[in-house]
């Protein structure tokens, strides 16, 4: 029995890790924060492996060779030495990632690059479809009442975009999100229904929307190309038919695109 | 702090007629068999309804017998009624109420729980709450679909989906009825806990068990008492017109909501303050079952007897300062995760501890296969591999792409789920005998233990991999995101290790039922085990101990003491040999 379960969980245990290890499983990272994220997932999983590797490998030693052989037992309460070392060393451990990884998340949160240098973005969750706003030529999003809005009739009018409102009127709303490369995104995150999450997988970027706040981020997409957007908050029976598309163009596409839906709006 | 002589004030005479012994009774060992059978049927359910969600998600199309084909809205509220049904009526339940009612105040030498009458009346409200859970089932509607969690607006408001009008209703009034239930309990067992422990019976003699039974109970009153509160507000914003967590400016499905001014993080705080310490309801037990039966079945001392008390403890404080774990990505300030990030690593530590002391347990023992160990070896097994996903999920800036992802839906099961219900059956398999008086099958027992050990690893093992690559969580299909596609083979995989395991839980039914029937007549102690519940007879006569007041000598796991003429001493045997 002690052979049969030292097999097992060394089996369940080198299976495991190999698909840890043997295939790609992250999208492809294009943003800006993506290679830190990544980079402090690395570390975790190295220190994180070697203590499952450790742990799991000696549980199954110790009851393989621990077995009832008739053998005597060290009779034993403790070691107090022991227990002072690994709970210094997993302290240390544990504190110590944290630590290491507290920048990535400040770098993506406190230091916002100044408005006037990144591209103003409201993103509006709603049961089930993404919406994407720009404030034009003036920089400033126009005044939004969700108690106006006609789902149905998508676009603006879905946000419930107020006319009257001189700042509205060059506001650009789209459903397929376009992003220059290399530029600063200072993304609003809403939400007129109930909590969805904006996430972009190939960003590393994950943000609830919540009704009632207005929620700050930024991001900088770094590589040309398509992106899926999901949203990844439980919020209603098309929860999983939620998704959008984010493409990621050269500044210059991005101008013409820009310039095309104002003309359009004129 | 000895009470023995509060002990008559307490004992009750052996009742009479079949209500008064089986259905209403005041009996601790009938109330803990209750709480089990209980479990048992909320434990088929949860799983049954799992089964049907697994076949949804790979099979969208798939006709099944009775229910026709699942419709994406159905496949949600299986889920949300998958995640309540087993957070609450199983992982709480049978760990603490079951077991804990049964054998607490045998292990502490006790002749009954403290307020026997309060006892029954926590499980029948516990009964009454199952039935108002299950009836969401049947209204119009159906059941809710947002989640064990059931985070607002989803929730508060009917307009947000199909079964958000009664079913969450009565979703919330059986939670709320829960809360009830589970706070009797806490009380009834901390009082018993402190005041009913048998003479010689100090804080530091009692099992392992009994300190991680004591510890929950008390997560349990500061715990649930947050989340009755969070139900009653919400159940006001539903029904009575109240904002405490609905703001102003909505529309639902085209209808504008009439609320304003509440916060829908508001819920998510009060929620998971209970929820955090919830886990921990859900595992210290477990862990109390494994520390008991390591060193039972390795024939040695349990290795840092404190420090696996004070690790708990420790547990138990931290578990109250790290719910903001559950929030980084809820819009909750950013500079807060910094303190709930540090916390949540610090709780790490302890639970290493524990990790490390089992290690150490089974070093240099002699150690015994039969079912109730190899239970409680899978158990340190899957705490490890459960545990070491945490490290990755209480860091903001890897929550960023894990956060509801597979990523996560790995790690509690694994730990909170599976850990648990291996705790479960290492104590079914161990206690089984001086419950029912007869031995479980250890042939069957064992052909249990691998398949459902193997099983749970293959379930649970590949949704890391899925998270990684961004599979969202609560999908009921995949076909919408392309990257998604390539993921299916992996979900199909999970989807078949799920029915070979589940399938294998009948072995444990029938070994469960027919060695209840036909087991081999189990003796006082079959296992040689040294605590308080081993010294009375198989099954326990109705106070426990036979009219004799138990005296206690030594700590709870002498075993192989040198000198001693056998290889365990009872906690209870005189003074032979120089122990703890």
């Amino acid at each position: 029995m002690g052979v049969a379960l030292l097999l097992v969980i060394w089996l369940i245990t080198f299976v495991s890790s190999y698909f840890f290890v043997a295939h790609k499983w992250w999208p492809t990272a294009v943003s800006a924060s993506a290679p830190y994220i990544d980079h402090q997932i690395s570390i975790t999983f190295i220190c994180m492996g070697v203590v499952f590797l450790l742990a799991q490998l000696g549980l199954g030693l110790f009851v393989w060779q621990y077995r009832d052989r008739g053998q005597k037992v060290q009779y034993s309460h403790g070691n107090v030495k022991m227990e002072m070392l690994w709970t210094t060393l997993t302290a240390i451990l544990f504190i110590g990632l944290n630590l290491v990884g507290s920048p990535i998340w400040a770098a993506e949160r406190f230091h916002l690059p100044p408005a006037s240098q990144s591209l103003q973005l409201e993103v509006t969750g709603m049961q089930f479809a993404w919406y994407f706003r720009y404030p034009g030529p003036d920089n400033k999003f126009g005044h939004v009442d969700a108690l106006q809005s006609d789902a149905s009739a998508g676009g603006e009018a879905a946000l419930g975009l107020d006319t009257t409102d001189p700042a509205a009127k060059d506001d650009i709303v789209t459903g397929t999100l376009y992003l220059p490369v290399n530029r600063d995104v200072d993304v609003t995150l809403r939400s007129q229904d109930v909590i969805h999450s904006f996430f972009v997988p190939a960003f590393r970027f994950k943000q609830d929307a919540v009704p009632g706040l207005m929620i700050h981020m930024h991001f900088r997409p770094e590589q040309v190309g398509d992106y899926e957007i999901a949203c990844a908050e439980l919020c209603g029976l098309g929860h999983y038919k939620m998704h959008g598309m984010v493409k990621v163009v050269s500044a210059e596409d991005f101008d013409k695109w820009m310039a095309q839906r104002e003309a359009e709006k004129q | 702090m000895s009470t023995g002589h509060l002990a008559p004030a307490h004992a009750h005479a052996a009742p009479g007629g079949f209500i008064r012994k089986y259905i209403f009774s005041l009996d601790h060992k009938v109330i803990g068999i209750q709480y089990y059978f209980l479990a048992l049927a909320a434990v088929f359910t949860g799983m049954f309804l799992s089964l049907l969600m697994r076949i949804h998600m790979v099979w969208p199309e798939a006709v099944l017998p009775i229910f026709g084909t699942i419709k994406p809205e159905q496949y949600l509220s299986l889920m949300t009624m998958h995640g309540t049904i087993m957070v609450f009526f199983v992982l709480t339940t049978a760990p603490q109420s079951g077991f804990g009612n049964y054998f607490l105040p045998i292990q502490i030498g006790a002749p009954d729980m403290a307020f026997p009458t309060l006892n029954m009346l926590s499980f029948w409200t516990t009964f009454v709450s199952f039935v108002v859970m299950l009836a969401a089932f049947f209204v119009p509607g159906g059941a809710p679909l947002s989640g064990w969690t059931s985070y607002p607006t989803l929730s508060a408001l009917p307009q947000a989906g199909p079964g958000q009008g009664l079913g969450m209703d009565l979703w919330v009034i059986s939670i709320a009825i829960f809360c009830g239930a589970s706070l009797m309990g806490a009380l009834n067992f901390i009082t018993t806990t402190l005041d009913l422990r048998a003479k010689g019976m100090t804080l530091m003699r009692m099992p392992l068990t009994c300190w991680a039974w004591f510890i929950t109970a008390i997560l349990g009153l500061l715990a649930f008492g947050v989340l009755l509160a969070a139900g009653i507000l919400l159940l006001m914003d539903r029904n009575m017109g109240t904002s405490f967590f609905v703001p102003g400016g909505l529309i639902v499905s085209g209808i504008p909501i009439k609320h304003n001014g509440g916060s829908p993080l508001l819920w998510q705080h009060l929620f998971w303050f209970f929820g955090h310490p919830e886990v921990y309801i859900a595992i210290l037990p477990g862990m109390g079952v494994a520390s008991q039966l390591l060193s039972t079945f390795s024939r040695k001392p349990i290795f840092g007897y404190k420090a696996m008390v004070y690790a708990m403890l420790s547990i138990g404080l931290f578990g109250f300062m790290v719910w903001g774990h559950h929030m980084f990505m809820s819009g909750m300030s950013p500079y807060s995760a910094f303190a709930f990030s540090v916390l949540t690593m610090a709780i790490g530590v302890p639970s290493a501890i524990k990790t490390f002391n089992w290690l150490g347990t089974l070093w240099k023992g002699k150690i015994r296969f039969q079912t109730p160990m190899l239970f409680a070896i899978g158990f340190v097994s899957l705490f490890v591999s459960g545990g070491l996903s945490g490290p990755f999920l209480a860091q903001p800036s890897i929550d960023i792409p894990l956060h509801d992802t597979y990523f996560v839906v790995a790690h509690f099961h694994l730990i909170m789920g599976v850990a648990a219900i291996f705790g479960i059956f290492a104590g079914t398999y161990y206690w089984f005998p001086k419950m029912f008086g007869r031995m479980m099958s250890e042939g069957l027992g064992k052909l249990h233990f691998f398949l459902t050990f193997i099983g749970a690893y293959a379930i649970f093992m590949p949704m890391h991999y899925l998270g990684m690559a961004g599979n969202p969580r609560r999908y009921s299909q995949f076909t919408e995101l392309k990257y998604l596609a390539p993921l299916l083979p992996v979900h199909k995989f999970i989807t078949y290790a799920a029915i070979i395991t589940i399938s294998a839980q009948l072995i444990f039914v029938f070994n469960l039922f027919w060695s209840m029937a036909k087991g081999k007549k189990a003796g006082q102690n079959p296992w040689e085990s040294t605590t308080l519940e081993w010294i009375t007879a198989t099954p326990p006569p109705h106070d426990n101990f036979g009219g004799v007041t138990p005296v206690v000598n030594h700590g709870p796991y002498e075993y192989s003491v040198p000198g001693a003429s056998t290889d365990f001493i009872m906690q209870t045997d005189p003074v032979q040999a120089p122990t703890h």
